[in-house]
């Protein structure tokens, strides 16, 4: 390893911990990742689709979009994986 | 036309194997609304059974019954299941992907919208499955 | 002091980052830069994942047992994003896979400075 080297990954690994220093503590019950949209979710999840798996009624139904765009992507992959190696088609 | 290294043990274990995966990847995609699961994680059981057939039987016996251009058909057909769960509500009045706008008739919007998140994950499923075996199919074919 | 008490798993996901930033920066084969890059997005997977912790809490199937509190389910949203860039993070590790595969089948190699010299041979 050569020593610029250990120095990007210090100062890198240096400023993760400074940043994540500030995340709010998993126990802390006003951290914005419990006061957003995630009670809504919970809460109106079975009134609004009937599907007692939050998980599954935020993938499909309240985030779908953003589902059909990962989507998009897994299928773009494909094709472009056939596009770099096509297959040699053997007639025999 | 097997490969040489085939061996009864591995074939026939795979064989049997097979349909109980297959089995299990559908009761993922379904069972997604009341556990774990849903279209992404059944459609990646579906694509591991279809390689561990390669894998086992050979791809040449294997590309008969499900070949590489059967597996991206799946693909194209699961993104347009998706896209058409997104542009029939919109036929009918609502939003892309609204699906309480979708033309079921006798249910309630909730319902609807449960059965919309069934017919979306099963689209997804799909697109994983297709996708994953024609990665497979094309990272290993052979150059000739 | 109190910082490492609560934030511990931060730091591990931090470690882990820079464990995969390692492997794509300081190796030179092609194929240990993909596998730095698979441990970078892991420990992304991870940072996300412990996002979604509510210590006491449990899974977000919602159970009639316990109720729709919404205080008494983990976040879902972190596992829905995540979900998806599982998967799509397959793809993309297919999509390296294949260029990796085309680029062995042109130079023969994937040592960044065989390949480089090879490229000023042909060129």
């Amino acid at each position: 390893m050569n020593w610029y080297t250990a120095i990007v990954l210090a100062l890198f690994f240096g400023l993760l911990v400074y940043a994540e220093s500030d995340l709010p503590d998993p126990s802390d019950a006003s951290s914005p990742t419990r006061t957003h949209v995630a009670p809504r979710y919970i809460e109106q999840s079975y009134a609004d689709t009937r599907t007692p798996n939050v998980v599954t009624s935020v993938l499909a139904d309240y985030r779908s979009y953003d589902t059909f765009g990962e989507t998009v992507v897994v299928l773009t992959a494909g094709l472009a994986v056939m596009l770099i190696l096509p297959r040699k088609e053997r007639r025999r | 036309m097997r490969d040489e290294l085939a061996n009864p043990v591995v074939e026939g274990l795979s064989r049997f194997l097979v349909p109980f995966m297959q089995i299990f990847a559908l009761y993922v995609i379904t069972h997604g609304h009341y556990g774990p699961g849903g279209g992404f994680q059944g459609g990646v059981i579906l694509a591991a059974s279809m390689m561990l057939l390669r894998l086992a039987l050979g791809e040449e016996y294997e590309h008969r019954r499900f070949s590489p251009t059967a597996a991206t058909f799946v693909a194209a057909t699961g993104i347009l299941i998706y896209a058409l769960a997104g542009l029939l509500p919109m036929a009918f009045g609502g939003r892309f992907l609204d699906y309480a706008y979708l033309p079921i008739p006798g249910l309630s919007n909730a319902e609807l919208r449960y059965h919309g998140i069934l017919i979306v994950e099963s689209g997804v499923g799909m697109v994983v499955w297709g996708t994953l075996v024609t990665l497979f199919d094309h990272l290993l074919g052979r150059e000739s | 002091m109190s910082a490492l008490a609560t934030h511990y798993i931060y730091y591990m996901t931090a470690g882990l980052l820079v464990i995969g930033l390692y492997g794509m920066i300081g190796k030179k084969n092609l194929l240990k830069k993909l596998i730095g890059m698979n441990i970078f997005q892991t420990a992304i997977f991870l940072f996300f994942i412990y996002g979604a912790v509510k210590p006491g809490t449990t899974v977000p199937v919602l159970d009639i047992r316990i109720g729709m509190d919404a205080a008494a389910y983990i976040n879902p949203l972190p596992h829905v994003l995540i979900l998806t860039a599982i998967v799509v993070s397959v793809a993309t590790t297919g999509v390296a896979l294949a260029l990796l595969i085309s680029i062995y089948r042109r130079y023969g190699s994937l040592e960044e400075s065989t390949i480089l010299e090879r490229m000023k041979q042909s060129s």
